[in-house]
C-alpha cells in the first residue's frame, strides 16, 4: 500500500502548480497504466484520505486507466493487450518482450479555479 | 452560475522525484565502477540466505557490499554482517518499499572507490517495489519453490521491471512438488525471455551460475 505518498506527491505538485498560477485546484487528471504497480481504487481512497483538511479538500482526482500496448516483432504492430499476464500477441501469438504503454504514472491536467 | 474550472495541461510523472535520484545514484554507482544488485520478492522466499551465501562466496573474491531493507527490525544486518561484508539496515518504519532517497542516505559516508559488487535487499514485497528506481544496475526478483508457480502471473509488475528470475530453496522442490515449467511458463508469459535460475542458498546448488551473473562485472 503505497499509493498514499502516491497521493501525497501528486498533491504537492498540484498545490505547487496551483500557487505558481494563484488558483486553487478543483481536480487534477492523471495517465495511470497497469504496469505503474499503482492500484486506482486504493489510490483514489487515499486521495481523499489526504486532501482532506487541505486546500485541496473536496477536489476530484481524474483517472485515465491506459491498456498495455506492446510491440509485436512477428507483426511488426504495436498491439493492445487485454491481460498484463500474458504478454503475447493477441493476434498471432508471438511473445511480446517490448512493452510501448502501460507504465505510465503522470499527471496529465489540473482544474484550477478561474 | 459557477464560472467553469479551466484545465490547465501539464506533463509531469509522479515519480519523477524519485527517478531523478535514481538517475544521479546510477551515474555515481557508475563513475565509481560500483555493479548494483537489487532483490525483490514476497516475504520469506529466502532473500537474505541467498544474500548471506553471496556475500561469502562472491566475497572472497571480490568487494562486496549490501543495504537491506526492513519493516522495523535489524536482524538481517546482522545476519548478513557475519559474511565481513560492510551491511547497512535501511529501517522502512511502516513503509513497505525502498525508494531512491533511502538509499542515497544509506550511503551516506562510504567509499564507493572500495566496492565492487553492492547488494540492496528491497522490503519483501511483490508490489510496491515495483513503483521505485533504485539506480541499480541489475534487479533480481527472487522467487522459492515453497511459494507456488502462477506467482508470477498475480504479480505482473514486479516481474515486468526485473532483469533476472532466481527459484530459492530448490533443495525442496520435489517435496514440495515443484512444478519448473509451469513456474517457466508463468515467469515468460509476464517477462517474455527473462533468465531464469534455481538456486540452494542450503546446499549450494546453482550457486556458482547465480554468482556468475556478477562475478565479471
Amino acid at each position: 500500500m503505497h499509493e498514499l505518498s502516491i497521493a501525497l506527491g501528486i498533491i504537492d505538485f498540484a498545490t505547487e502548480e496551483a500557487t505558481r498560477r494563484n488558483s486553487r485546484v478543483t481536480g487534477i487528471h492523471l495517465r495511470l497504466g497497469p504496469l505503474s504497480g499503482v492500484v486506482k481504487d486504493a489510490l483514489l481512497f487515499s486521495y481523499d484520505i489526504a486532501t482532506a483538511d487541505t486546500p485541496l479538500a473536496g477536489s476530484r482526482l481524474v483517472i485515465d486507466e491506459v491498456p498495455v500496448v506492446v510491440y509485436c516483432p512477428a507483426c511488426r504492430e504495436p498491439r493492445t493487450l487485454e491481460s498484463m499476464q500474458h504478454l503475447a500477441c493477441p493476434t498471432c501469438g508471438s511473445p511480446t518482450p517490448e512493452v510501448r504503454e502501460g507504465r505510465e504514472l503522470e499527471v496529465v491536467a489540473l482544474e484550477l479555479e478561474p | 452560475m459557477t464560472p467553469e474550472p479551466r484545465l490547465v495541461e501539464v506533463r509531469r510523472k509522479v515519480l519523477k522525484q524519485n527517478d531523478v535520484i535514481a538517475r544521479e545514484l546510477r551515474e555515481r554507482f557508475a563513475s565509481a565502477g560500483v555493479f548494483v544488485v537489487s532483490l525483490v520478492s514476497s516475504p520469506g522466499s529466502g532473500k537474505t540466505a541467498l544474500l548471506e551465501r553471496t556475500l561469502v562466496e562472491l566475497g572472497a573474491r571480490r568487494r562486496v557490499a549490501a543495504l537491506v531493507g526492513d519493516l522495523a527490525t535489524e536482524n538481517d544486518a546482522s545476519r548478513l554482517a557475519r559474511s565481513g561484508a560492510p551491511v547497512r539496515q535501511i529501517t522502512t518504519g511502516t513503509v513497505c518499499h525502498l525508494d531512491a532517497s533511502m538509499v542515497q542516505r544509506a550511503l551516506e559516508g562510504w567509499d564507493l572507490e572500495q566496492i565492487d559488487v553492492l547488494f540492496i535487499e528491497n522490503v519483501g514485497n511483490l508490489v510496491c517495489p515495483a513503483s521505485y528506481d533504485l539506480g541499480e544496475s541489475l534487479r533480481l526478483v527472487v522467487l522459492s519453490v515453497t511459494e507456488g508457480e502462477d506467482k508470477p502471473r498475480k504479480y505482473p509488475t514486479i516481474f515486468d521491471t526485473a532483469d533476472v528470475a532466481v527459484i530459492t530453496k530448490i533443495d525442496l522442490a520435489s517435496a514440495v512438488e515443484f512444478d519448473w515449467d509451469a513456474a517457466e511458463q508463468s515467469i515468460q508469459a509476464v517477462r517474455p525471455g527473462m533468465p531464469v535460475m534455481g538456486v540452494s542458498a542450503k546446499t549450494g546448488e546453482g550457486m556458482d551460475r547465480y554468482i556468475g551473473l556478477f562475478d565479471h562485472r
